[in-house]
């Protein structure tokens, strides 16, 4: 059985964007789309937790179909993978969710069904979680007040792709720093399965004054386009690698 | 780990609450908290006169996930691995949040750095074995444990019994473990990957040895092998079995069961050891004895060679 893609973007920011459009309306966009919005909020360590800027973090992963979270800079790697995890789930459940009400009427959700079938449903959308495929794209935020960061997120996404590598699905990432130097976001990373290579990359980044989240997620959005393009040129001649077995 | 922030994962039930469940209709009074944890909060809670524990969240698929995982180790034959599932419901409470809940066994023992502090040190090669055994029984029956800490361990009383309590992490064998603590989790380390193997486990084992003698537990390092190396030899009270602690850091063993032949094999020699020693003892306090026999003899022999004369 061939299982589907999961794409995502992860955007890990430390507050508000303040150039372009609305990220809350791309991040919907890019939902529309098929693609889950999941946002990390970094707290500065003196930093409550209920800080008027990160409500666009929230905003944000609400409208992009996926899960946010505001940590202190420590839980970081904990919580990039647990996010991602998280937003897989909560996307096959999402699909299940709307199979289930085709089959049993429009009021039917897994919440609805009795423990036992839950139970059942569960299995079916771990094993899915398990093994389909996903892709990421990884967008950080190098503004100035994030430079103190830089090092801890670089951790926490090597960390991440220890932990996606872990599962028998493949796993894609690509990491995308804004702003970019004349663009709106800068490749770290092109499309690769392991995140190992990014420790050369990251000290050089550069920490620039604005924070123009929603072109950055419109570019981002764009990845996984052109990546797809590329796949089924690729799947084509896979395609063929495979009646060799 | 420190307690996330996850959106309204707070409950707080007060002692006196009644649960009444929405599918099955059984009814529960909340006696005290007993435990939080990521996914949610345990109770002592009574049922029928009974005691039990009950655990209640407001994350309804990771309650699944886990009822998923209670119900596959009670399949397994033999030994119980993981505490017994008594039900399964949900739970509205008066506001008209939706909670999912589900009623264990109640487990009632000692943390297992209480009970090495009142009973000595002869007790950690028994939980290692005992420990070994558990998971020789759960690997082979297609699962890996996960999140082995020391919070997720209980002592037991007659007989004395390492139990686990909490398995949440608990994650079928080839996948990716589901929950993980950083201390105990190689992949932290650098010192391998979050599949879901045998080896993953032994390597967490450690670490519940470790996190006893330090209990403030030690950052990581860039050579995170060797550091693990040094902090197992500075514990006097590891020492014997300094040798399989460190295999399975390393991950050197394929099975429990290889770990365990290993740390058998340390506790006979030094049984033997022991014994050498007291046989050695016994050899002065048997010369009383020895004539005393002796002087037995020779009497008796002296009563048989009179019934031959007369």
């Amino acid at each position: 059985m061939k299982k589907g893609t999961l794409k995502q973007i992860l955007l890990i920011t430390d507050g508000c964007s303040n150039k372009g459009e609305d990220p809350a309306g791309v991040a919907a966009l890019a939902y529309e789309q098929g693609i889950t919005v999941n946002v990390i909020g970094i707290l500065e360590n003196n930093q409550s937790e209920d800080v008027g800027g990160l409500k666009e973090v929230e905003d944000i992963a609400l409208s992009g179909g996926g899960v946010s979270q505001i940590v202190y800079p420590e839980i970081l790697s904990q919580t990039v993978q647990m996010v991602t995890r998280q937003a897989m789930t909560q996307t096959i459940q999402g699909f299940v969710n709307k199979e289930l009400k085709q089959i049993l009427g429009s009021n039917q959700s897994i919440e609805n069904i009795d423990p036992e079938k839950r139970g059942e449903i569960m299995e079916v959308v771990e094993d899915l979680g398990e093994s389909s495929d996903l892709e990421v794209v990884v967008l950080v935020d190098t503004s100035a007040s994030m430079h103190d960061k830089l090092p801890t997120v670089k951790e926490s996404l090597i960390d991440l792709s220890i932990s996606l590598n872990s599962r028998i699905g493949k796993n894609r990432f690509c990491i995308f720093s804004f702003p970019g130097k004349r663009k709106d976001i800068q490749k770290i990373l092109d499309w690769s399965p392991q995140l190992n290579s990014i420790s050369e990359v990251f000290p050089k980044l550069t920490s620039g004054g604005i924070t123009p989240t929603g072109p950055a997620l419109r570019e981002a959005m764009y990845q996984f386009s052109k990546k797809s393009l590329l796949r089924s040129l690729r799947n084509e001649s896979a395609d063929v690698e495979e009646f060799g077995y | 780990m420190r307690a996330q922030t996850w959106k309204n994962s707070g409950i707080d039930l007060k002692p006196g609450t009644k649960i009444t469940g929405k599918w099955y209709k059984n009814q529960y009074l909340i006696r005290g908290k007993l435990g939080k944890g990521a996914i949610g909060t345990v109770y002592l809670c009574e049922s029928g006169g009974k005691l039990a524990a009950l655990k209640i969240s407001d994350k309804g698929t990771s309650m699944t996930v886990e009822v998923n995982v209670l119900k596959s180790l009670g399949q397994v034959q033999g030994t119980r691995l993981g505490p017994y599932l008594l039900d399964v419901d949900d739970w509205v409470s008066p506001n008209g949040t939706t909670y999912s809940f589900y009623v264990m066994e109640y487990l009632k023992g000692e943390s297992l750095s209480l009970f090495v502090k009142n009973n000595g040190n002869v007790w950690i090669g028994v939980f290692l074995l005992q420990l070994l055994e558990d998971l020789e029984q759960l690997h082979q029956s297609g699962w890996v444990f996960g999140d082995l800490k020391l919070d997720n361990l209980i002592v037991l009383s007659s007989p004395t019994r390492i139990r686990w309590v909490d398995v949440g992490g608990t994650t079928q064998t080839g996948r990716a473990i589901k929950e993980y603590t950083e201390f105990y989790d190689r992949g932290y380390w650098g010192l391998g990957t979050r599949k879901a193997e045998p080896s993953y486990d032994l390597f967490s084992l450690v670490m519940v040895f470790l996190h006893l003698y330090y209990p403030q537990r030690f950052e990581r390092t860039t050579q995170s092998e060797k550091l693990l190396f040094k902090k197992i030899d500075q514990v006097k009270q590891l020492q014997p079995y300094r040798n399989p602690l460190k295999k399975a850091i390393a991950g050197k063993y394929r099975t429990s069961s290889e770990m365990k032949n290993d740390v058998l094999q340390i506790v006979y020699q030094s049984q033997n050891k022991s014994r050498l020693k007291k046989k050695g003892n016994q050899k002065i306090s048997n010369i009383p004895f020895y004539i005393e026999m002796g002087g037995i003899s020779i009497v008796a022999i002296g009563f048989y060679i009179l019934s031959l004369i007369f």
